[in-house]
C-alpha cells in the first residue's frame, strides 16, 4: 500500500475516525445524553460513508443539465410551436441554440455526461430520518429517567437501584 | 373485487396496520383504538395465514411495489419461509391483543392507552415487513420501525427501571441496526444493487474481496445483537423484565424470531451455506457461543427470583437451540431451528402471558410472592405447568418436537457430544420450571396468594390457546414440522 492510496481513500479514513470515536464513546461513557452524542457520531460515519460510495470521480450531480433538458423541450415542441411557447421554454430555446452553434457538441455531451449515484444519497434520507426518530426518542427517555432519577449519570443510577 | 385484494395481499400485510396505528392517535381513546387494532391485527393475520397457503400451494408470490419492476422498485417476496414466519408472527399479535385490555387497564395509565395499541401495531408492521421484503435496505427500515417501537412499548413499563431499561435496549439495539447498515452499505458497494435475488446472483465469494467479507461481519454481528445471541444479550432481561405484561409477552414470542429470519435469510440466501460453513468457520463459531449461551442462561434463570426475568434468561437458551440447529446447515438441522422458532414463540408467549395474569392478580412477578397461588388459581397454574413441560421439551408438547429434530440431526452429523450437550441442558430447564411450579402449588400460600380469585377468562382463554397449540402442534406436526422441512429444503436448494 503506498503513501498515494493510502491518502487517496482519505474519506474512508475520515469515516473509520469517526465510526471509531462515536463507538468508543457509546462504550466509555457513563453519562446518558453523552451515550446519545456518541451513538449520533457512529450513525453519521455511516452516512458519509454510503455518500462516499455513491461519488463517481468527475461525475455531476445526477439533474439533467439545462441544455439538455431545453433541448429535449425543443425537439418535443417543433419550430413551429416554439414561438408561441411561453417565456419560459422561449428562453430554454435560446440555451439550446447557443448550445447548438458550438459545432454540434449537444449529441456528444449527452452521451459524455458522467453522473454520480444517487441512490446512496437516497438511502441516507431514510437512515437519517431514521437517526433522527432514535435521537428523539433516546432524550425522551432520558428526560423521564431524569424525572425519576433526578441524575443523568449512569453510576449513579444504577447506584440508587441497587439501594432500593 | 376479491381478485383485486387478493393480487394486493402482500402489500395489505403492511399498509393495513401502518395506517391504522396514526388513526389509533387520531381516536385519542383508548377503547375505539383497540377496536381498530384488534380488527387491524386479526385481518392481518388473515392475509398471512392466506398468503402461506398461497406459497404451499403455487410457489413464491412476488409483489412489484408501484408496479417499478426490480431492480428499479422494490420487491415484496413471500416464499414457504416467510409466510410462515409472518402467520406466526401476526397470529401471536392477535392472540396478544385480545388477551391485553385488563392488563393494559392495571399496568399502563388510562391515558396513554390509544398510544399503546397505535405503537403495538407499528411495532407489528415493522415485524412483518421484515418478514415480506425482499430488499434488503427495506429489511434494516422495517427493523428500525420495529425496534423503536419496541423501545417506546418497553419504556412503559410501571416502575422506574422501565425506561432506563428501553434506554438500554435503545442503545444497543442501534448500534445492532448500524452495523446492519454498514453491512449493507458494503454488499451493495460490491453489486450495485439492493434486491435481495440480485444480490445473491451477483456478489463474489471465494477469492472476492475484502469488503465482502466486512460486510458479512459487520451483517453478522448486526443480527446477532438483535436475535440476543449469547454474549450479546445483555439488553433483553432488563427489556423484558421491566415491559408491561403484554407487551413481553409480544415482543418476546416474536421479536428475536424475526431477527433469527432475517440472519436465516441473509446466511442462506446472501453469503451461502458454502461459504460461510465451509471457508469461514461460522457454524463452529455459532455451535460454540449457543452452546455457552444456552447453559449460562440456563443457570441464571436457575438463580432468579423475579419469574419475567427467568422466563428472558430462559429465552437467550432457546435462541441457542435455534442457531445450534442453523448451524448444522442441513436439511434436519435447519428445520428444527426454524420450528423452533415458532414452537418456541407459542410456548414462551404463553408463559408470559401466565405471568401477566399473575401480575394481575397478585399484583407481582417475585416468585416469593407467588407462594401457594395454585390453590387459588389453579387454571392458571396448570396453565404454566402445561407450558413448562413444553419448554422443557417432555414429548406430546411442541417443544419435543423441536428438541427431537434436533437431536436426530446432531446425530446425522455424528456431533453426539451436542446432542448430550443438549439433553443436559433440558435438566437445566426442569429446574427452573421446577422451581415455579413447587412454588405455586407446595408452599404455603403467602397473604395475597390465599385472597386472590382465578385470572379472568378474557385472559385465560387466550393463553389456553396459546398453551393448547403447544399440545396440538407436539402432535401434528405437519403445518409446524412440516412446512419448516419444506421452507429449509427450499433454503439449501433443493425442490420441496
Amino acid at each position: 500500500m503506498t503513501l498515494e492510496s493510502v491518502a487517496g481513500l482519505y474519506n474512508y479514513w475520515v469515516v473509520i475516525f469517526l465510526m471509531m470515536t462515536g463507538f468508543y464513546i457509546v462504550l466509555a461513557r457513563k453519562n446518558l445524553i453523552k451515550s446519545v452524542i456518541g451513538l449520533n457520531i457512529f450513525q453519521t460515519s455511516v452516512f458519509l460513508l454510503y455518500i462516499t460510495m455513491g461519488k463517481v470521480e468527475g461525475g455531476t450531480a445526477p439533474i439533467v443539465p439545462p441544455a439538455i433538458a431545453a433541448a429535449q423541450a425543443h425537439a418535443a415542441h417543433g419550430s413551429d410551436a416554439g414561438h408561441a411557447a411561453t417565456p419560459h421554454v422561449e428562453g430554454a430555446h435560446e440555451v439550446a441554440h447557443a448550445a447548438l452553434q458550438h459545432g454540434g457538441e449537444l449529441a456528444s455531451t449527452t452521451t459524455e455526461i458522467i453522473y454520480s449515484n444517487p441512490l446512496p444519497s437516497v438511502l441516507m434520507l431514510t437512515a437519517i430520518v431514521v437517526g433522527i426518530a432514535t435521537t428523539a426518542l433516546a432524550l425522551a427517555l432520558v428526560v423521564r429517567i431524569r424525572e425519576d432519577y433526578g441524575t443523568v449519570d449512569e453510576e449513579r443510577i444504577l447506584e440508587l437501584d441497587r439501594g432500593e | 373485487m376479491i381478485d383485486a385484494i387478493f393480487a394486493h395481499l402482500p402489500i395489505l400485510l403492511i399498509v393495513m396496520p401502518l395506517v391504522a396505528a396514526p388513526c389509533c392517535v387520531l381516536t385519542g381513546n383508548g377503547r375505539a383504538a383497540y377496536a381498530l387494532a384488534l380488527v387491524v391485527s386479526l385481518l392481518t393475520f388473515a392475509c398471512s395465514i392466506t398468503l402461506l397457503e398461497e406459497t404451499l400451494v403455487h410457489g413464491v408470490v412476488r409483489y412489484e411495489l408501484g408496479d417499478w419492476s426490480p431492480p428499479y422498485g422494490i420487491e415484496y417476496r413471500v416464499d414457504i419461509f416467510s409466510g410462515f414466519v409472518m402467520s406466526f408472527v401476526s397470529g401471536i399479535g392477535a392472540i396478544v391483543l385480545v388477551y391485553a385490555p385488563l392488563s393494559v387497564r392495571d399496568e399502563i395509565s388510562e391515558s396513554k392507552h390509544y398510544l399503546f395499541y397505535a405503537t403495538y401495531l407499528l411495532c407489528m408492521t415493522g415485524l412483518l415487513g421484515m418478514c415480506v421484503t425482499g430488499d434488503l435496505f427495506n429489511v434494516f427500515v422495517f427493523l428500525e420501525i420495529s425496534s423503536l417501537s419496541s423501545y417506546a412499548l418497553i419504556s412503559l413499563g410501571r416502575t422506574r427501571r422501565a425506561p432506563l431499561a428501553a434506554f438500554q435496549y435503545l442503545i444497543l439495539g442501534s448500534i445492532g441496526a448500524t452495523f446492519i447498515l454498514i453491512g449493507i452499505g458494503l454488499l451493495y458497494q460490491m453489486t450495485g444493487t439492493l434486491n435481495m435475488g440480485d444480490i445473491a446472483a451477483r456478489v463474489p465469494h471465494e477469492h472476492g474481496p475484502r469488503t465482502v467479507l466486512v460486510a458479512f461481519a459487520f451483517l453478522t454481528v448486526g443480527l446477532c445483537v438483535k436475535m440476543a445471541v449469547f454474549p450479546l444479550h445483555t439488553w433483553l432481561p432488563n427489556a423484558y423484565t421491566y415491559a408491561p405484561s403484554v407487551v413481553t409477552c409480544f415482543i418476546a414470542a416474536t421479536a428475536t424470531k424475526v431477527s433469527v429470519y432475517a440472519f436465516v435469510r441473509i446466511i442462506f440466501e446472501i453469503i451461502t451455506p458454502g461459504f460461510a460453513f465451509d471457508v469461514l468457520p461460522l457454524d463452529t463459531e455459532l455451535m460454540l457461543f449457543s452452546l455457552v449461551g444456552i447453559f449460562i442462561a440456563s443457570i441464571a434463570a436457575i438463580y432468579q427470583d423475579n419469574v419475567k426475568r427467568l422466563l428472558a434468561y430462559s429465552s437467550v437458551a432457546q435462541i441457542g437451540y435455534m442457531l445450534l440447529g442453523i448451524s448444522m446447515a442441513t436439511p434436519t438441522g435447519l428445520s428444527a431451528g426454524i420450528v423452533h422458532m415458532f414452537n418456541h414463540a407459542l410456548i414462551k408467549g404463553g408463559l408470559f402471558m401466565v405471568a401477566g395474569c399473575f401480575a394481575l392478580r397478585l399484583g407481582s412477578v417475585q416468585l416469593s410472592d407467588w407462594k401457594g397461588a395454585g390453590r387459588t388459581m389453579p387454571l392458571t397454574s396448570l396453565a404454566w405447568a402445561i407450558g413448562g413441560l413444553g419448554l422443557i421439551g417432555v414429548p406430546l408438547t411442541a417443544g419435543f418436537i423441536s428438541k427431537w429434530l434436533l437431536l436426530t440431526s446432531a446425530f446425522e452429523a455424528g456431533r453426539w457430544p451436542v446432542a448430550a450437550l443438549m439433553l443436559l441442558s433440558s435438566l437445566l430447564a426442569v429446574v427452573y420450571i421446577w422451581r415455579v411450579v413447587e412454588t405455586l402449588f407446595f408452599a404455603e400460600p403467602s397473604e395475597a396468594a390465599a385472597n386472590a380469585t382465578e385470572a379472568p377468562l378474557r385472559m385465560l382463554i387466550p393463553t389456553y390457546v396459546l398453551i393448547g397449540a403447544t399440545l396440538v402442534f407436539g402432535v401434528w406436526t405437519s403445518y409446524s414440522a412440516g412446512i419448516a422441512r419444506q421452507a429449509a429444503i427450499a433454503l439449501l436448494g433443493g425442490t420441496p
